[in-house]
């Protein structure tokens, strides 16, 4: 397609399919090799929140854990059972890895933003970006794939056959399709403030400065960012909000009736998607790769830095999944369309307003208040019909009692 | 210009047997993925068009949301598994004419407004392609030439869903 990295420009030569090529694998491999590292970090951490050690027996430190188990699941043997569709059945598993491996394709892991190198990385004669992909399309891709994520969970839940897992992907899906709205409603914030769709240009936007006041999590003042990562760990289905496959409820959520490898794949999507939505939060955020760079050879710095972010928020899912107890399902919707929707709308005004008023010369104190007030108008108007709501629904239930309980 | 020939060829069939399977298939969900499969062509057609914008936009409105509420209405209500219900009524009739219609008329438009003329082969760059159907283009179609159409649409979809909440409310 038309993607901006420099590499497509001199036209497409065998050396140029080498290299993407070679990203592409790199970047598998990456996500793989995370895997596995984030579910060693994850055990090993929620061990030290629950007193416990953890695993430990196979490697440094229980290091090759996830490794054995890995090799354990592809052994074992293969159960389908027999009420279910058998083609659905065998299709739902790709169709949560798919997504979750591919949203990983434009996350910029590296490349140095700042003065004149852009981002790009001058490999085997080439200059190149250092992410799979930069389409045009850019963060729209992103919420494409996780819309599309939610097959996996729908279908494997559906074609299982039994009630749990059926129970299990309704409330998947359910939570999924709440939560995309207050996604993508954050994600346009950022967009706006960058004036890019593609990652490369908003890591760009926020790296041009060269100073943590240019990351889009101050650009768009704080609200954005945390409503992007609720909404991430609604979408991830990631405790607190892991009803969909609350053990104590469900046995297992949708993928009760998967075994061996079928299973190991929906833990390999469960995962990938951890990294990856961190990996997103980073860099639509947190300025992606850019930060100072030291002595030494430059470009492994804004690695580095990745790296470092990413790990960051990897140890701040699994903190929040030791600490804070599970939400009820209609907390859940509640959460979702009553505050996170309205919050992260009204924000999406503030922010366009304010970008507008820059662009127009409008008064910089004036503007910031006009919207304020606005707001908190919108915000009391809506709490109120709210509340009326609810007094009315009361009183109704109240007059048809025991016909239809509260 | 040949591959893209042949990716054309290779959508146009895998979305045509598709959409046969999908008004065959006696399984509602069966049903449901095989529009999947059809939308899914389609979008890829746009992407071979160069509409990137458009292409992502297909996946996100009707693969993304409109054929996963499908899917959710159908779980929640009356996808047994392995239940080949009556999935037939008798409109195939009404059905087989508006098929025959809208393909009547799409059919001529196009005859009418291009005949046998030759299209002239384009060498556009990157650069130009994207001020005509980019992302920022297409906004700004919208939200310009198209507004009064763009808002008639969406006071026509929020007037489909307040209808909605009005026949499925009790009270």
């Amino acid at each position: 397609m038309f993607a901006a990295d420099p590499l497509f420009s001199t036209g497409i030569d065998f050396g140029v399919v080498l290299i993407a090529l070679a990203k592409s694998i790199i970047g598998f491999l990456f996500v793989l090799i995370g895997v596995i590292f984030m579910i060693w970090f994850e055990r090993k951490l929620i061990a030290d929140f629950q007193n416990r050690i953890g695993p430990n027996r196979a490697g440094p430190w229980g290091m090759l854990q996830t490794l054995a188990d890995g090799i354990k699941l592809i052994f074992k043997e293969d159960l389908r059972p027999d009420g279910s569709d058998s083609l659905v059945f065998r299709l739902a598993p790709y169709l949560s890895v798919v997504p979750a491996f591919l949203t990983f394709t434009i996350v910029p892991i590296g490349g140095i933003f700042t003065g004149a190198h852009q981002g790009t990385v001058h490999l085997f004669g080439h200059d190149t970006f250092l992410q799979v992909a930069d389409p045009p399309i850019g963060v729209l891709f992103l919420l494409a794939m996780s819309s599309i994520g939610i097959y996996g969970a729908m279908l494997a839940g559906w074609a299982s056959g039994s009630k749990y897992p059926l129970l299990g992907s309704v409330r998947a899906s359910a939570s999924m399709i709440s939560y995309e709205a207050a996604l993508g409603l954050s994600v346009v914030s950022v967009v706006l403030m960058s004036g890019s769709l593609t990652t490369h240009d908003i890591v760009a936007a926020q790296a041009s400065g060269g100073s943590i006041l240019d990351w889009n999590i101050v650009v768009t003042a704080f609200v954005p960012f945390v409503v992007f990562c609720i909404a991430a760990t609604a979408e991830l289905n990631r405790p607190p909000f892991d009803f969909a496959e609350a053990e104590q409820e469900l046995v297992g959520g949708f993928h009760t009736e998967y075994s061996s490898m079928r299973f190991g794949m929906f833990y390999l999507a469960e995962f990938m998607n951890t990294i990856t939505m961190s990996a997103i939060i980073v860099t639509l955020f947190l300025g992606g790769p850019s930060g100072p760079i030291g002595p030494g050879p430059d470009q492994v710095w804004p690695f580095f830095w990745f790296l470092l972010k990413l790990l960051v928020f990897l140890a701040a899912f699994v903190w929040v999944r030791g600490t804070v107890p599970r939400y009820r399902y209609d907390q859940l919707m509640d959460l979702g369309w009553k505050r996170l929707i309205p919050i992260s709308l009204m924000w999406l005004l503030f922010i366009a307003g304010i970008r507008i008023g820059r662009d127009q010369n409008w008064s910089p104190v004036l503007v910031p208040l006009a919207a304020i007030g606005l707001g908190a108008l919108t915000v009391g108007l809506l709490a109120g019909s709210m509340r009326t709501a609810a007094i009315r629904r009361e009183q109704s239930d109240e007059d048809d009692l025991g016909e239809v309980s509260a | 210009m040949i591959a893209q020939n042949i990716a054309f060829g290779i959508l146009a069939a895998s979305s045509v047997l598709a959409a046969i399977r999908m008004v065959t298939t006696k399984n509602v969900v069966h049903a449901a993925l095989y529009l999947v499969v059809v939308l899914g062509s389609v979008a890829a057609n746009y992407i071979l068009l160069a509409a990137e914008f458009v292409a992502v936009v297909q996946l996100l409105v009707y693969i993304g949301a409109i054929v996963v509420l499908f899917l959710f209405g159908v779980m929640l209500t009356r996808a047994k598994l392995g239940h080949e219900g009556e999935l037939d009524n008798d409109q195939r009739g009404l059905a087989a004419v508006t098929a025959l219609l809208i393909l009547g008329i799409l059919g001529y438009v196009l005859v009418d407004y291009f005949g046998d003329d030759k299209l002239p082969q384009l060498n556009r760059t990157h650069e130009q392609l994207n001020a005509t159907r980019g992302t920022g283009a297409v906004g700004n179609a919208i939200f310009s030439t198209y507004l009064i159409p763009f808002e008639v649409v969406s006071v026509l979809l929020l007037a489909a869903l307040v209808g909605a909440i009005v026949l499925a409310r009790r009270d």
